[in-house]
C-alpha cells in the first residue's frame, strides 16, 4: 500500500496525559497499575486515568457527558492535535477528512449508572441518560466529529480489543478509494463494571500487576486509555510534519471460539504476514513488535507461536501492557502512538512486571528496555470473537 | 417479510406489509455448543447472512452495522451488576461484544477473511454500506455487508423504542466480466439532500422505526429492478448517495 504519514497523535493513559508524560513512565519503567480501591470488589489492580472526575462535559456537551467523552476530550486537547486536525480541515476541507474510531464498550458506564439510579424497580431510567449520544459504540464517533468540527465520512468501529487497530485499515482503504483525503484515527475504552466483572468471570483477570509473558502470568489488568492519530497522504499539506508513517495492516479471524484465540495463533499469524505483505518488506526488516500480550495464559501462548512463526525466536518485542493494563478497544491506538514513540526515539521499552520467562514460551521478549536502531515496527492486536489486527509502522 | 422471497412482492408494492412475528431460525451451521450461547439478536443477524450467502463457496470479507448491538445483553449484564457479587455470565459477557455475531459466522463458516463489526446510530447502514464497498473496491474481495437491530427490553426501551426486528444482508463483489446482481455506485452526498423515504407509508414507518431498516429504499430499488439514486443517512446530517443499476 501508498505509505500514510502520520502528522499528529496524542494519547492519555494510565501513565499519564499527553506522549511525553507516557514516553517518560515507558523510560522509567514506572507502572501506572495501582490496587483497585473499591470496597466491594475482588482483588485485582487497573490502570486508572487520574483527574477524570473533575472533566464532566457541561453545557452544549451536557447530552454527550460520560466517562469514555471525558477521556476522549482530555486526549484531543494534547500534543498540540486539534491545532493539526484545523489545519488538515482546511487545506482539504471538513467533508474530506474522515473519522475511524474504536471502542469495546464506549459509554457504558452510563446506562451501569442508570440501572443502579432506578434499582430496585428498573420502571424507567433517569430522564438525562441519552442512550444514543453516551452507551452507543457509534456515541464516540458522534462526539468526535463534533468536537473537531470534521463532516467526512465517520464511523465507530467495535471488534473488541482489536478495535482502534482496525481502524487504521479503514482509514487507509478510505484514503486509498479517493473517499477521503486525511482521516482521524483513534479508540477509547474507559474503565466499567460490565468489563472488570465481565472478564473477572472468565477468570481472565489478574490479581496481581500482570506479568505478561512469564512463567506465573494469571491474567489481564483492566486499562482506560484514548488516543488519536491524524492520517494524510505524504506531501497533501504544506506545514505538516511527518512524526512516522502507517506501511501496512493485516486483519483477519480465527474462526475459532468466541473467548479463546486459536491455539497455534494461525489467525494472528496471518494478520502478521498480511501486514508485512502490504507494507513490502520481509520479516527480518522489522526491528521490534509491541506485543498483543495481555498476559492470560492462552493469548500470551497464541501470540508466541504466531510470532515464532513469523519472525523466529530472537525478534525484538515486549508488551506495555505492564504499564498500562489492558485498555481492551483503545490498545490498539495506546500501542500505535507507542510504537511510533519507539521509532522516533530508537529505544525500545522492556516488559514490566517479566520475572521468570515462560519456558513454554519460544519467542525471547526484552524484558529490560534499551537503545536500539529501528526502522519499521509493528504492533499486534487480538480481540474476542477472533478478530486480528496488525499495523507495520516506519519512520 | 421473512427472507427475500417474501419480502420482494412487498418492497416492489405488489402485496401489502403486514405485520407478523418472524421466526429467527437457531443458527444450523454452528457447533451445538455455540448454537445454544446465541441470542436472538444474534440469530437476526445470521438468518439473514446464511440466506445472503446461500450461493457463496468461498471466503468472504463482512461487515456488521448496528446502531445497538445487543441491548438484550446489556439489560442482563447491568442488572447482574446490581446484585451481591455481581454475578456477570461468561457467556452474556463474551456475547456482549458488539461484533459477538461477525464472530460467530466467521466460526459457522469456517471463514478467516476479516470482519468490521461498527455502528454509526442511525446512519449505521450508511457507514456499513461505506465500509463494504470501500473494501471491494480495495482489496478486490467479496464483502457481506449484514444490517440488524431489534427493540429493547425495557427499561432501556423507553429510552430506544425500536419498533420490531429488522436485519438485512447484502453480498458485494467486484464489478467486472462474469459479474452478475444489481451495480451499486456510492459517494459520500453533500449539502442538504434528504434521505430517500420509502414508497408506501407501511414501510416508511418500518425504515424511520428501527436503524437497520435505513437500507430498505436499497433493498426496494433492487427489487424493483429499476435505475435509481437513493440517498442514505449517515451519521450527524452527513449522507450517502447510492446509484443503483439493475
Amino acid at each position: 500500500m501508498l505509505p500514510l504519514a502520520i502528522t499528529a497523535s496524542t494519547v492519555v493513559s494510565a501513565l499519564g496525559r499527553g506522549k511525553a508524560e507516557n514516553w517518560q513512565a515507558l523510560r522509567e519503567a514506572r507502572s501506572g497499575l495501582q490496587p483497585v480501591d473499591r470496597q466491594d470488589c475482588f482483588p485485582t489492580w487497573w490502570g486508572e486515568v487520574a483527574g477524570l472526575d473533575d472533566l464532566a462535559l457541561t453545557g452544549a456537551w451536557q447530552a454527550h457527558e460520560c466517562r469514555n467523552h471525558r477521556l476522549a476530550r482530555l486526549a484531543l486537547k494534547l500534543d498540540g492535535f486539534v491545532e493539526q486536525v484545523r489545519a488538515a480541515v482546511e487545506a482539504y476541507g471538513g467533508a474530506r477528512v474522515g473519522l475511524f474510531v474504536g471502542t469495546s464498550t464506549s459509554g457504558i458506564a452510563e446506562t451501569e449508572r442508570a440501572y443502579a439510579a432506578s434499582a430496585p424497580d428498573l420502571a424507567t431510567l433517569p430522564e438525562g441518560f441519552d442512550l444514543d449520544k453516551t452507551h452507543n459504540i457509534g456515541a464516540l464517533a458522534d462526539f468526535v466529529r463534533r468536537w473537531l468540527g470534521l463532516s467526512g465520512p465517520a464511523v465507530s468501529l467495535s471488534t473488541a480489543c482489536s478495535s482502534s487497530a482496525k481502524v487504521f485499515a479503514s482509514a487507509a482503504r478510505a484514503i486509498g478509494a479517493g473517499l477521503c483525503d486525511a482521516a482521524v484515527v483513534g479508540g477509547v475504552d474507559s474503565l466499567c463494571l460490565t468489563t472488570l466483572y465481565g472478564f473477572h468471570s472468565l477468570n481472565l483477570v489478574s490479581p496481581e500487576p500482570c506479568r505478561p509473558w512469564d512463567r506465573d502470568r494469571q491474567g489481564i489488568n483492566i486499562g482506560e486509555a484514548a488516543g488519536f492519530m491524524l492520517l494524510e497522504r505524504e506531501g497533501g499539506r504544506a506545514g505538516s510534519r511527518v512524526e512516522a508513517r502507517l506501511l501496512g495492516y493485516g486483519e483477519s479471524a480465527d474462526a475459532h471460539h468466541m473467548s479463546t484465540p486459536h491455539p497455534q495463533g494461525l489467525g494472528a499469524r496471518s494478520a502478521m504476514q498480511q501486514a508485512l505483505a502490504r507494507a513490502g518488506i520481509a520479516a527480518q526488516e522489522i526491528g521490534y513488535i509491541n506485543l498483543h500480550g495481555t498476559a492470560t495464559p492462552s493469548n500470551d501462548a497464541a501470540e508466541d507461536a504466531a510470532v515464532a512463526g513469523v519472525f523466529g525466536r530472537t525478534v525484538a518485542c515486549s508488551s506495555t501492557k505492564g504499564w498500562t493494563g489492558h485498555t481492551l478497544g483503545a490498545a490498539g491506538i495506546v500501542e500505535a502512538v507507542f510504537t511510533t514513540l519507539v521509532l522516533q526515539h530508537q529505544w525500545v521499552p522492556g516488559t514490566l512486571n517479566l520475572q521468570t520467562p515462560d519456558p513454554a514460551l519460544q519467542v525471547a521478549v526484552r524484558r529490560e528496555g534499551g537503545a536500539q536502531a529501528i526502522r519499521h515496527a509493528m504492533s499486534n492486536s487480538f480481540g474476542f470473537g477472533g478478530s486480528n489486527c496488525s499495523l507495520v509502522f516506519g519512520l | 417479510m421473512a427472507g427475500w422471497a417474501a419480502a420482494r412482492p412487498v418492497l416492489r408494492g405488489e402485496v401489502p406489509l403486514e405485520a407478523a412475528p418472524v421466526a429467527l431460525p437457531p443458527p444450523a451451521a454452528l457447533p451445538a455448543n455455540e448454537r445454544r450461547r446465541t441470542t436472538e439478536i444474534i440469530r437476526l443477524a445470521l438468518a439473514v447472512a446464511e440466506e445472503a450467502l446461500s450461493d457463496q463457496t468461498g471466503d468472504f470479507a463482512s461487515v456488521f452495522a448496528t446502531s445497538e448491538g445487543d441491548l438484550y445483553i446489556v439489560d442482563r449484564i447491568c442488572r447482574a451488576l446490581l446484585m451481591p457479587e455481581r454475578p456477570v455470565s461468561p457467556t452474556l459477557f463474551h456475547n456482549s461484544v458488539h461484533n459477538a455475531p461477525a464472530g460467530y459466522l466467521s466460526i459457522a463458516r469456517h471463514n478467516p477473511a476479516p470482519y468490521s463489526s461498527l455502528s454509526a446510530v442511525d446512519g449505521s447502514v450508511a457507514a456499513g454500506l461505506l465500509e463494504a464497498v470501500t473494501q471491494v473496491v480495495t482489496e478486490g474481495t467479496d464483502v457481506l455487508l449484514v444490517a440488524y437491530d431489534g427493540p429493547p427490553p425495557e427499561p432501556l426501551y423507553g429510552k430506544r423504542p425500536i419498533a420490531g426486528v429488522f436485519g438485512a444482508a447484502l453480498l458485494l463483489t467486484p464489478d467486472g466480466e462474469g459479474a452478475t446482481g444489481a451495480r451499486l455506485g456510492i459517494a459520500p452526498a453533500t449539502g442538504e439532500t434528504e434521505p430517500t423515504p420509502c414508497s408506501s407509508p407501511a414501510l416508511e414507518r418500518m425504515r424511520t422505526g428501527n436503524p437497520a431498516a435505513r437500507i430498505l429504499p436499497l433493498l426496494s430499488a433492487l427489487a424493483a429492478e429499476a435505475a435509481q439514486t437513493i440517498i442514505l443517512p449517515g451519521l450527524g446530517g452527513s449522507r450517502l448517495r447510492v446509484e443503483v443499476q439493475p
